[in-house]
């Protein structure tokens, strides 16, 4: 390790910008970038599960409900959506008076929070179009054997639906990834916040944005072969015969 | 009832920035779509090349860092080439890159090569026989393109360009972080001088959802217009 950082450190010698200090805030702003991404991808998937499940409801109070939440979520932007959380949660009454308001003052949970409230409801419908593509015969099939609609779903149709899903949640996963940048407008100092601090000191904006666009597109390369690798492991009998 | 507290005719100027800046971005993500697609589908090694290059880069980078890059960095590369015009040809011109150009320059990069890969799939579903039947009847190559390849490609690409109108519509937002007077910005600016942030952002929403909801009814009459011919078989 210090032999390694050594070698970076001869190696970055002759550049003003790229020193270990800015590298620094680019690692640390890798770091956040990954939590808010990582962190509201997880609540999202787990909270998206039952939605889709309600969405899909047959009872109109379970069904509306949900559809209006994912229909605004998805029709407006994300940015909207934080700022609405950052500076609205400063005005719901007595809330800076409770333990909520430790959490809140940063702006890393105000982030989160709206993150995962807009990964939710493009995962909600993900997963409600894949559900709603289960063969008929599948669920009849399931139903002639004794099995009960809990049964049913969790034997048959939620296993299948998962895998179906998968290639358009990969897209989810980047999207998020890419939306995550948001959170630099809000003062988190993610990897845009990072470089936009780096373009602020240097003024270099083609350095501080080209090495952040770089990180990104490694981001986005290694989801995409994350997912691939799992498409072919979980969809394998969906394969062309070779 | 909604008190916008005299910001209301901002709003509507915003709004108003916010659709010429989405249209305008639009017509320019088209014509790199198309663009892109021709490349794409071009015996051309390079171009194909180059056309991959482009949609997988600006496909991997979130849309803000594009867009910051071209408005922070485009001024100084712009600057950079009109003084080696100065200085080596005597030639004066200044071109000042403000926020409505660098956005519509960026989301129109950005959705071009979203629109490539749509436009792509389009191209490949139409019938090879009726682009051989416009040549047979001696229609030039640009001919056959108006009258034949664009109009029956377009019936297989409105649902995807829809869905990209759909979401260029929703980035336009992020220009207000550039400091362009977008609604985004002025009802953020109207959220911190009244401290009343629900009432601007959810007017801001729900101009949004609207402006959604019109782009739906009119992409489903254009569905219907170029599936004139095909019947609702499906």
């Amino acid at each position: 390790m210090e032999a390694l950082i050594n070698r970076l450190e001869a190696l970055l010698a002759e550049n003003s910008i790229f020193t270990l200090q800015t590298l620094s805030y680019y690692g640390e702003g890798l770091s956040t970038t990954v939590q808010l991404v990582f962190i509201s991808l997880l609540i999202g998937l787990v909270a998206a599960v039952p939605l889709a499940i309600g969405r899909g409801s047959k009872r109109r109070f379970i069904k509306w409900p949900i559809f209006a939440y994912t229909y605004v979520f998805r029709g407006t932007p994300l940015l909207i959506q934080l700022y609405l959380i950052y500076y609205g949660v400063v005005f719901v009454d007595g809330i800076q008076e409770t333990w909520l308001w430790v959490l809140l003052k940063e702006p890393f949970v105000p982030a989160l929070v709206a993150f995962t409230l807009n990964t939710a409801a493009y995962t909600t419908e993900i997963f409600h179009g894949a559900i709603k593509a289960t063969p008929k015969g599948e669920i009849e099939a399931a139903r002639a054997y004794g099995m009960s609609p809990a049964l049913t779903l969790r034997r048959i149709v939620l296993p299948s639906a998962f895998r179906r899903a998968l290639p358009a949640y990969g897209n989810e996963v980047i999207f998020m990834l890419h939306a995550s940048a948001i959170a630099s407008v809000v003062t988190i100092m993610d990897l845009t916040g990072a470089a936009r601090f780096v373009y602020a000191r240097f003024y270099a904006p083609f350095d501080a944005f080209l090495f952040v666009a770089a990180i990104y597109l490694c981001l986005t390369f290694a989801i995409l072969y994350l997912f691939r690798y799992l498409e072919k492991k979980l969809l394998a009998h969906l394969q062309p015969m070779t | 009832m909604l008190d916008l507290h005299g910001y209301g005719p901002r709003l509507l100027e915003g709004a108003g920035v916010t659709i010429t800046l989405a249209l305008l971005a639009l017509a320019l993500a088209i014509v790199l779509g198309l663009i892109t697609a021709s490349a794409k589908m071009s015996r051309s090694w390079l171009a194909h090349r180059i056309a991959t290059f482009y949609t997988t880069v600006i496909r991997g980078v979130p849309d803000l860092v594009l867009m910051m890059l071209l408005f922070f960095g485009g001024q100084i590369g712009v600057n950079v080439i009109t003084d080696f015009l100065y200085y080596e040809f005597d030639i004066d011109i200044f071109i000042n890159i403000n926020a409505f150009v660098a956005g519509v320059v960026t989301i129109g990069l950005i959705f071009g090569a979203y629109m490539g890969e749509t436009f792509r799939g389009a191209f490949m579903a139409v019938d090879q026989g009726q682009v051989e039947a416009g040549k047979a009847y001696g229609m030039s190559d640009a001919l056959v393109f108006r009258r034949i390849r664009f109009p029956l490609m377009m019936r297989h690409a409105l649902p995807g360009l829809s869905n990209n109108w759909m979401v260029l519509l929703k980035t336009t937002a992020l220009v207000s972080v550039i400091g362009l007077s977008d609604m985004v910005r002025v009802a953020a600016e109207a959220s911190k001088a009244t401290r009343e942030p629900f009432v601007f952002m959810m007017t801001v929403a729900v101009i949004y959802l609207l402006i959604a909801s019109v782009s739906e009814w009119i992409f489903a009459r254009l569905q219907k217009r170029y599936n004139i011919g095909y019947g609702e078989a499906d």
